[in-house]
């Protein structure tokens, strides 16, 4: 569809999102491995086309402008294109509206409020993983839908923790997907981590008894136990997830220790669901969002926070083991709003 | 909290459909409703946009605002837009071109290609007869071909052999050559996930497209995706051109905007749906069953069909001439009450039938669920065949005894009788002709307005003929179709009647 066409039909909301179909021009890929390269490099890095995208619609919306209502408006479809969901967008349009309201307005400062706005809801849930040392060995489970990326973030995990002289075992708790197990393996030979698995189709929760066994022969410092995917709708195997976590508690009664919810970022609304359902019945402690390295936004995360409250632990930003960093409101909020990591002029 | 697509839709058309007319304002305060409902079900934000147009152009074309039930009109304009946007009809995949025909499957990272992969496989040798080879090209993902040979295996589908350290390229070349070879039919490329960002890997695919000529290019994408929906589907549309669209994980619980996105977007077809973890989960996609489904018109054809696999047809049909007749007692109340639970309990119905999606809370609140279908089951159970044929034997020591034997209470046995009353009653207006449309006053008797949109009969003649032609669907050993008074004679009436007027828990409104 032509731009123009396009453009006399919806007016300014064209300006905004007239190229945004296409993709902003392409980048230079980012160098695959980068020695040293500042994490926070790595989230702007991943993150840009979230910002760009963003925060080229800011900037068209508030050039020059008073803030109307119509301006509002489309300040709510920049936040609901980057899946904020429609309570969340509301909101974080009303608060940048209020006393603002038919003023001038630069889109510096709404950019700023808006970082403020997405930082004010996702600060309280961006906590670290604490791995508590006098837990030996340290029990995670590694729980969420098909595809959304666990294995490879156990994997980043235990790259993570091996690398900082830890000692990890993981357990190929996906027993259903063909060849998960043997994923797992090359992984672990990878990372020379042990690698505790049994036969296809074989009891999901009876291999978590043995793994938490095996870790604790072991003195592990670390287990790392993945489950088949699985959709939160399908009750049987919500049931069988909750049974793995009933045996994991007759091997030892404080495990899981940790209980990780892997959530894609191209996933939309539905989080929402996978996040209610998982944590009743899998007593989620946290949470990974998997590929910001995509045009996917991750905005879910604010509805997600302003609902439930879960600590969000780590983003997935790429495919190779280190691209896992610690989720950061503060720097999440700014890079989503298009704001680097050197202004740190505001309040 | 979670309410669906159709549910939120019917409740808006519901407070149209009880006004006389229709001003302006309140096709835009509908419009805007449904704009707030689709942006939830994950439909893109332009698409939503555009589909708002339409339907409030075509609204006010088709002078609605002065039409007798133009709370009707609005609901048949949007599920028209719904249909034309999610297309026609559905289409199947291409084989028609020299063999080997090589069909390459693309996707984000975790989209299910692999699996869809061996589904499609699986497929096309069991329905179409096909010699077909698999190819995995993913050499990034550890174990990524070994999985495919895995399934390989499973199916019963042969895969190309894994040479460790070629090349994408190299893989799809290698295939193409031994499937000509060897005489293959269809060659399935499983390329890789790769993020539509990427320029190196994108460049990839395209690359492997100039070598493997693909005659179908389907990116396999995630029915629970977002508003990233569009972006990633028209990235791969410009890039390689794809032919169709599969829609992964649609038994999940999302709402499916991603359909509507990516078609909209793309102008390609949705061609298949993955609908489990079983490798014959997969189902030909169809437009007018997710637009129905996402109006709240319920998905009638899946009710029926489930209804088709579950119900003993022999039962079913005895029960109908039964009806037809004007008989129906306590023994055909306890088996319409059992096959209620068979398809998957009242929940399992309630998601299916049309306009039902917002009477689930009223339901909810009357406190009739599937415990109270097990329990009325256990009254009448408690009672002896002569009983059950025969109600009115029951006099007090009787129902003491029988609410001794089912653990309940007398004042439940005499609900449950009287619940029956009712529904005999109204069977028997059916025996002696006068038809007035058993659906309707099943609707009426559930409390529901006049906005409820129940199939009528020639609905229903529709959708038999509709399921008469796909009849190799059904599973082996149940009549693929619904034998025909199930759908001719008193409107479905192992589930019509039993069901419906089972339910009445909203008492005396007849």
């Amino acid at each position: 569809m032509s731009q123009e066409a396009e453009g006399k039909k919806r007016g300014m909301f064209s300006r905004l999102f007239g190229g945004g179909q296409s993709e902003p021009a392409p980048e230079a890929a980012p160098p695959a491995e980068e020695e040293g390269r500042s994490w926070w490099s790595r989230l702007s890095g991943g993150l840009s086309r979230t910002s760009q995208a963003i925060t080229q619609g800011v900037a068209d919306v508030f050039t020059k402008r008073k803030l109307d209502a119509l301006t509002l408006e489309e300040l709510e479809d920049v936040l609901l294109r980057a899946d904020l969901g429609v309570g969340a967008a509301t909101r974080i349009t009303e608060a940048v509206g209020k006393a603002r309201y038919e003023r001038d307005i630069d889109p510096e400062e709404v950019r700023e409020i808006l970082a403020r706005e997405v930082e004010r809801a996702l600060a309280p849930v961006a906590e670290p993983l604490v791995v508590d040392d006098s837990k030996k060995p340290f029990i995670i489970l590694v729980v969420g839908v098909n595809g959304s990326g666990k294995t490879t973030t156990i994997a980043k995990l235990a790259a993570k923790w091996t690398g900082e002289g830890k000692s990890v075992v993981l357990a190929a708790g996906d027993t259903f997907r063909a060849a998960a197990v043997e994923q797992l393996k090359v992984w672990g030979a990878r990372l020379g981590a042990e690698v505790v698995s049994g036969a296809e189709g074989a009891d999901a929760a009876g291999l978590a008894f043995d793994a938490i066994k095996r870790a604790k022969e072991q003195g592990a410092d670390i287990l790392l136990m993945d489950t088949a995917g699985r959709l939160q709708n399908r009750a049987e195997l919500m049931a069988e997830l909750e049974k793995i976590v009933r045996v994991m508690k007759k091997a030892e009664a404080e495990a899981p220790h940790a209980v990780l919810l892997v959530l894609d970022a191209t996933v939309g609304q539905n989080a929402l669901q996978q996040v209610d359902v998982f944590e009743r019945v899998a007593g989620v402690t946290g949470l990974v969002m998997t590929k910001l390295d995509g045009t996917a936004r991750g905005g879910i995360l604010v509805a997600i926070a302003e609902t439930y409250g879960l600590p969000i632990h780590f983003i997935g930003v790429g495919e190779s083991a280190e691209d896992l960093e610690p989720f950061a409101a503060r720097d999440f909020a700014r890079a989503i709003a298009g704001l680097d990591e050197t202004s740190e002029a505001e309040s | 909290m979670f309410e669906s697509l159709s549910d939120k839709l019917s409740g808006i058309f519901d407070k149209l459909t009880k006004r006389g007319a229709l001003s302006e304002a309140d096709v835009n305060e509908a419009l805007r409703e449904i704009r707030r409902a689709l942006l939830e079900a994950d439909v893109a934000l332009d698409v939503v946009r555009s589909f708002t147009d339409k339907v409030r152009d075509r609204a006010i074309g088709a002078g609605v605002i002065k039409s007798v039930t133009p709370g009707q009109m609005v609901v048949k304009i949007v599920n028209d837009v719904l249909i034309e946007t999610l297309g026609q009809e559905a289409q199947p995949i291409d084989l028609a071109a020299a063999p080997p025909v090589a069909i390459m499957m693309v996707g984000l990272q975790g989209a299910g290609k692999t699996t869809t992969t061996a589904k499609i496989a699986k497929r096309l040798k069991e329905r179409h007869g096909k010699r077909t080879l698999m190819a995995s090209l993913d050499v990034k993902r550890p174990a990524a071909q070994e999985q495919l040979a895995v399934l390989g295996r499973q199916v019963e589908v042969d895969t190309l052999p894994i040479v460790a350290g070629q090349t994408p390229v190299q893989i799809a070349k290698r295939a193409m050559e031994a499937a000509r070879l060897q005489g293959f039919d269809v060659v399935l490329l499983d390329t890789a996930g790769r993020t539509h960002i990427d320029e190196p890997l994108m460049a990839e695919m395209a690359e492997i497209k100039t070598s493997a000529k693909p005659h179908e290019i389907l990116l396999v994408a995630d029915a629970l995706t977002g508003q990233d929906a569009v972006n990633l589907a028209s990235n791969f549309d410009e890039q390689v051109g794809l032919t169709g669209i599969v829609l992964t994980r649609m038994d999940g619980d999302g709402r499916g905007g991603a359909a509507l996105s990516m078609r909209y977007v793309t102008g390609k077809p949705i061609k298949l749906i993955g609908v489990g973890e079983k490798m014959d989960a997969l189902d030909e996609f169809s437009p007018t069953r997710i637009a129905n489904r996402i109006l709240g018109m319920g998905d009638i054809v899946a009710l029926v069909e489930k209804a088709a696999a579950a119900i003993d047809a022999e039962q079913a049909r005895k029960a109908a001439e039964r009806m037809a007749k004007g008989k129906f007692d306590l023994q055909d109340l306890c088996d319409q009450l059992a096959q209620v639970e068979k398809i998957g309990g009242l929940g399992g119905i309630m998601g299916l039938l049309p306009g039902v999606g917002k009477m689930k809370d009223q339901i909810a609140a009357s406190g009739f669920d599937d415990r109270m279908v097990k329990r009325q089951r256990a009254i009448i159970l408690s009672m002896t065949p002569k009983e059950r044929r025969n109600p009115d034997l029951l006099k007090a020591s009787r129902k003491k005894r029988i609410a001794a034997g089912s653990g309940a209470k007398v004042e439940e046995v005499n609900k449950l009788l009287k619940q029956h009353r009712q529904m005999a009653d109204l069977m028997k207006s059916f025996g002696t002709g006068k038809r007035g449309g058993m659906m309707g006053k099943a609707a009426q008797m559930m409390g529901l307005g006049p906005g409820m949109q129940m199939p009528s009969q020639e609905e229903l003649q529709k959708l038999q003929e509709k399921l008469g032609v796909q009849q190799p669907k059904g599973p082996p050993g149940i009549p693929a179709a619904p034998p025909p008074d199930l759908l001719s004679k008193p409107s479905l009436p192992g589930l019509g009647g039993g069901l419906l007027s089972g339910l009445n828990p909203f008492g005396k409104k007849k």
